[in-house]
C-alpha cells in the first residue's frame, strides 16, 4: 500500500500498547470543579454566574470575550463557590469553582437542536459557537473562527486528524474505535458548513482498527474517505498532513486557510455532534492517563475542570514518586510542577515519568552530522538557529527562517548530541515576535 | 504538593542515538578494512594501528586536561580519527610516525579550533597531509602485498597513461591484493563497511555515491569510454576509503543534502583533476580537505526551500 506522508519526521516508540484496547471509562463524578475561563487560543471569556449562584449542567458560565474566544458551561451541577484566580496549565487564569450538588441537573438550554441535513449551516455554526467548541487536538483554536473563513479564502480540502501521531496518546484511537458514528455526524454538520461535498479522514497505519471502524461508520457517504496515512511523527502537524492528503504546502507564515484548506480533530467532530444532537455543549473530552508512573493507566471520560490530581487518583494513582507530569503527549505536551490543575477542554492525555525517565540527558558540543536537517518537517535548519539563538543573534535566527518552525520537537528528539534544539528555538521565536510588536 | 516534578519545556522524550554510539560504529565499520590491511601487510600494521589510536586518544586526554574540560576520550572520536590516519599510511611506515601524525591530528587539526565539532577539516587526512609535506620519502615507499617487493602503487603507474597496463588486475584491486596504504586497498572490505554505516543510519549514501560517480563520469569521459579504465580509477588509491570514510565526516560536510551532494562532486572533480594533470599521484586527500574548507561557504549559500516557501 503506498501510504500518504510528508518529508522529514521521526519514529519515536509509539508506547501507546498501555491504553490502546482498553475502552473508555467513565470517570467518578468530581465534587468541585475548577472551570478557568480560557481554555482556548484568544480572548478569555468573561464569568456570567455570580458566586452563591446554582448552576446546572451544560449552563453557559463564561461568555466568549471575542472575536477569537469560546464561552464554557458548567460541567456539574451545583453552587458557585469562587470565581477566582488560580494555577491553570501554563500559568494563572480566573476560574469558576463549582461544587456540586450530586443531582447532575440538566439545564433547561440543553435540547436537541435539529437534524444535520435540515439545520442551515449558519445555525449549525451558530451551535458550534454557543456550545463552546474547539479544537481537541490540543491548540485548543476556537472551531467557529476556523470554519468561518473571510469570503476571499475559498476552502477545498477538509481533513479530520485521526492520526493521534503523539506517543502514548491514544484518546482520538478510542474515540473513532467506540464512537464512529459521532465523528461521521460531526463531519457532516462541518462539510455542510464549508458547503463541502468531499473529506478525508486521516488515520496513522498503526490504527488499522480504526480506519476499519471509520470506514465502517463512513460507508453511507460516499464524499468521506478515510485515507491512511504513514505512522511517522509529526504526521498529525496540520500542515503536514494538508500535505499528505493533498500535496499542498501551506505558504510559509500563513495558515491552512491559505492553501484552501481546514483540518480539525476528530474528538471535536464527536463534541460537535453531541452538541446538534443533544444540545449537550463541550463538558466532557475522553483523557488518556498513562506513563509508567501511573499504577493504572486507563482512558477516561473525564468531565471539564476535574481536578489532575483526581484523574490520576482514578488511574491507581502514583507509582512511586513522579519525576516529571506532563498534560498532552511526549513530543509536545507541557510539564507541570503541580498536580493541583483543573482539566480543560484541550486535556487529552496525563502523562507521568518515573524520576529516570524525567531526567534529561546532558547535552554535547554538536558534531554537525546534520540529522535535524534532514528530518526537520519544515526544511529548516535546527542547528544553525539554535546556535545564532544561544549566541543572542535573534536576527541571523530569524534569516534562517526560525519562524517557520512548528515546535513539533523531532530535532531535540533525533540529536545525538541531545543539544536543546527546540528549546532554543523557541527563545529565538519569542524575541522575534517580541521585537516585531516593538517595532509595529 | 511536595513532590519535585521536573519541568522543561518539550520535547519530553529523546532518541536512543548518541555520539558515542555514532563513532563506535564507525570503528565497527573500519574493522573489516583493518583486518584487510593486516591480511596483506603483515603484523607491523596493527602495531601502526595501535600506536595511531593510542596517540590520539592520549593527546586528547592531555590537552582536554590542560583546558580544563570534560575528559571525553572514551567517546571514540579520537579514536576514529588515529584509526583513519593509521588506514592512511603505508604499511611500512617506521613506528614514530603515526604516533607524530595523531598528535598533530588532535592537537593542531581538532583541539586548536575548539575540539569536537569545531574542526573545519578532516583531523586525520589533515595529519596525513601534514606526514606527506613533511617526510615525502618515507610515506610514499611502498610494500607490495604477499611478495613484500617495493613497488610503485597503481595510481603511479598510470600515471600519464590512459590505459591500464596488463600487470594490473581489475579484481586483485577490488579484493585488496595491491600496493597502497593499510587501509585503502581493499575495496571489498571498505564496501562492507560503508554498507554497515548506511544500515545503521550512522551516514547516508549521498556523498559516497555522488563522489565515486563523479570519479566515474569523468575517468569514463576522459579514458574514451573505456570500462575497465575507469573501474582501475574508482578502484585505486584512497578513493573508496575517502569516499566512505573521510568526505563523510560529519563536522567538515555540509548540512543540507543539496549541500553535500554540491560538495561530494566537488570532491570527485579535483580528486580526477589531480589524478590525472597533477603532481601527486593520488588526489583523495587533498581534494577533500580542499571542499572541507569550502564547506562552511556551501553551507552559507546552500539552503533547503522551507515548507510552503517560495520555489526558485
Amino acid at each position: 500500500m503506498n501510504l500518504l506522508s510528508f518529508r522529514g519526521g521521526i519514529h519515536p516508540p509509539h508506547s501507546k500498547e498501555m491504553t490502546e484496547h482498553l475502552p473508555v471509562e467513565k470517570a467518578l463524578e468530581p465534587e468541585i470543579v475548577v472551570i478557568p475561563l480560557q481554555q482556548h487560543i484568544g480572548a478569555p471569556c468573561k464569568a456570567i454566574v455570580e458566586v452563591g449562584e446554582k448552576v446546572k449542567v451544560g449552563q453557559k458560565i463564561g461568555e466568549a470575550g471575542g472575536f477569537v474566544s469560546a464561552p464554557v458551561h458548567s460541567s456539574i451541577s451545583g453552587t458557585v463557590k469562587k470565581i477566582e484566580k488560580r494555577m491553570i496549565i501554563n500559568g494563572t487564569g480566573t476560574c469558576i469553582v463549582i461544587e456540586s450538588d450530586g443531582l447532575n441537573e440538566v439545564h433547561e438550554s440543553v435540547v436537541p437542536k435539529g437534524d444535520v441535513e435540515t439545520l442551515e449551516p449558519k445555525e449549525i455554526l451558530d451551535i458550534i459557537n454557543e456550545a463552546g467548541i474547539v479544537g481537541m487536538g490540543g491548540a485548543g483554536f476556537p472551531t467557529r473562527v476556523k470554519l468561518s473563513p473571510p469570503p476571499d479564502k475559498k476552502i477545498d480540502v477538509l481533513i479530520l486528524n485521526g492520526a493521534e501521531c503523539e506517543p502514548y496518546l491514544t484518546s482520538d484511537h478510542r474515540l473513532m474505535l467506540e464512537t464512529p458514528e459521532d465523528v461521521v455526524y460531526g463531519l457532516r454538520a462541518v462539510m455542510r458548513v464549508l458547503g463541502l461535498e468531499k473529506a478525508y479522514i486521516a488515520i496513522e497505519n498503526n490504527k488499522m482498527d480504526a480506519v476499519l471502524s471509520m470506514k465502517e461508520a463512513a460507508k453511507e457517504f460516499t464524499g468521506i474517505q478515510v485515507v491512511v496515512v504513514k505512522t511517522k511523527y509529526p504526521q498529525g502537524s496540520e500542515k503536514q498532513l494538508i500535505y499528505a492528503c493533498s500535496q499542498r504546502e501551506v505558504p510559509s507564515g500563513a495558515l491552512p486557510m491559505d492553501a484552501g484548506a481546514v483540518v480539525s480533530n476528530v474528538a471535536t467532530m464527536s463534541a460537535i455532534s453531541k452538541a446538534i444532537r443533544t444540545g449537550m455543549p463541550l463538558i466532557e473530552r475522553i483523557c488518556t492517563v498513562t506513563g509508567d508512573g501511573i499504577v493504572e493507566p486507563k482512558n477516561i471520560m473525564i468531565k471539564n475542570g476535574t481536578r489532575i490530581s483526581e484523574i490520576i487518583a482514578q488511574a491507581g494513582g502514583y507509582k512511586g514518586e513522579p519525576g516529571k507530569l506532563i498534560l498532552g503527549g511526549p513530543m509536545m505536551g507541557f510539564a507541570q510542577f503541580t498536580d493541583d490543575l483543573p482539566s480543560t477542554k484541550t486535556t487529552s492525555g496525563v502523562l507521568v515519568f518515573t524520576e529516570e525517565q524525567a531526567r534529561l540527558p546532558e547535552p554535547n558540543p554538536c558534531i554537525r552530522c546534520g540529522k535535524c536537517v534532514d528530518i526537520c518537517p519544515s526544511f529548516i535548519q535546527p542547528f544553525a538557529i539554535s546556535a545564532y539563538s544561544l549566541n543572542g543573534m535573534f536576527d541571523m535566527a530569524e534569516k534562517n527562517n526560525a519562524m517557520d518552525c512548528i515546535e513539533c520537537g523531532s530535532c531535540s528528539f533525533i540529536c545525538p548530541s541531545k543539544r536543546p534544539l527546540l528549546h532554543s528555538i523557541r527563545m529565538a521565536k519569542r524575541e522575534i515576535l517580541s521585537k516585531r510588536r516593538k517595532t509595529k | 504538593m511536595e513532590r519535585k516534578l521536573i519541568v522543561t519545556s518539550s520535547p519530553h522524550i529523546r532518541s536512543k542515538e548518541a555520539t558515542d554510539k555514532t563513532m563506535r560504529d564507525v570503528v565497527i565499520a573500519l574493522v573489516p578494512a583493518t583486518l584487510a590491511g593486516m591480511y596483506y601487510f603483515g603484523f607491523q600494521t596493527l602495531i601502526v594501528v595501535l600506536l595511531a589510536v593510542a596517540a590520539a586518544m592520549a593527546t586528547e586526554a592531555i590537552i582536554q586536561n590542560i583546558r580544563k574540560q570534560p575528559i571525553t576520550v572514551m567517546d571514540y572520536s579520537a579514536a576514529v580519527t588515529g584509526l583513519l590516519l593509521a588506514l592512511n599510511l603505508p604499511p611500512e611506515v617506521t613506528f614514530w610516525m603515526p604516533v607524530v601524525g595523531s598528535i598533530f591530528a588532535i592537537a593542531i587539526a581538532k583541539q586548536a579550533f575548539g575540539g569536537l565539532g569545531h574542526n573545519f577539516i578532516n583531523p586525520a587526512l589533515a595529519a596525513r597531509v601534514f606526514l606527506i609535506a613533511s617526510w615525502p620519502v618515507e610515506m610514499t615507499t611502498w610494500k607490495f602485498p604477499v611478495d613484500a617487493v617495493t613497488e610503485a602503487t597503481p595510481l603511479a603507474l598510470i600515471k600519464g597513461s590512459r590505459i591500464v597496463p596488463e600487470s594490473v588486475s581489475i579484481f586483485n584491486m577490488f579484493i585488496g591484493k595491491i600496493g597502497g596504504c593499510i587501509g585503502e586497498v581493499s575495496a571489498l572490505a571498505l564496501l562492507i563497511g560503508g554498507i554497515y554505516l548506511v544500515y545503521r543510519g550512522v551516514i547516508s549514501p549521498r556523498i559516497p555515491v555522488a563522489y565515486m560517480g563523479t570519479v566515474a563520469v569523468l575517468t569514463l569521459l576522459y579514458g574514451g569510454f573505456n570500462f575497465n579504465y575507469m573501474m582501475f580509477h574508482l578502484l585505486a588509491g584512497g578513493l573508496v576509503l575517502g569516499a566512505i570514510f573521510m568526505a563523510t565526516d560529519y563536522v567538515s560536510s555540509p548540512m543540507t543534502a543539496k549541500g553535500q551532494i554540491i560538495y561530494a562532486v566537488g570532491c570527485g572533480l579535483i580528486t580526477v583533476v589531480i589524478r590525472l594533470f597533477g603532481g601527486y599521484p593520488g588526489g583523495v586527500s587533498f581534494s577533500i580537505l580542499f571542499m572541507n574548507v569550502v564547506t562552511p561557504l556551501i553551507d552559507k549559500y546552500v539552503k533547503s526551500n522551507v515548507f510552503g516557501g517560495v520555489k526558485k
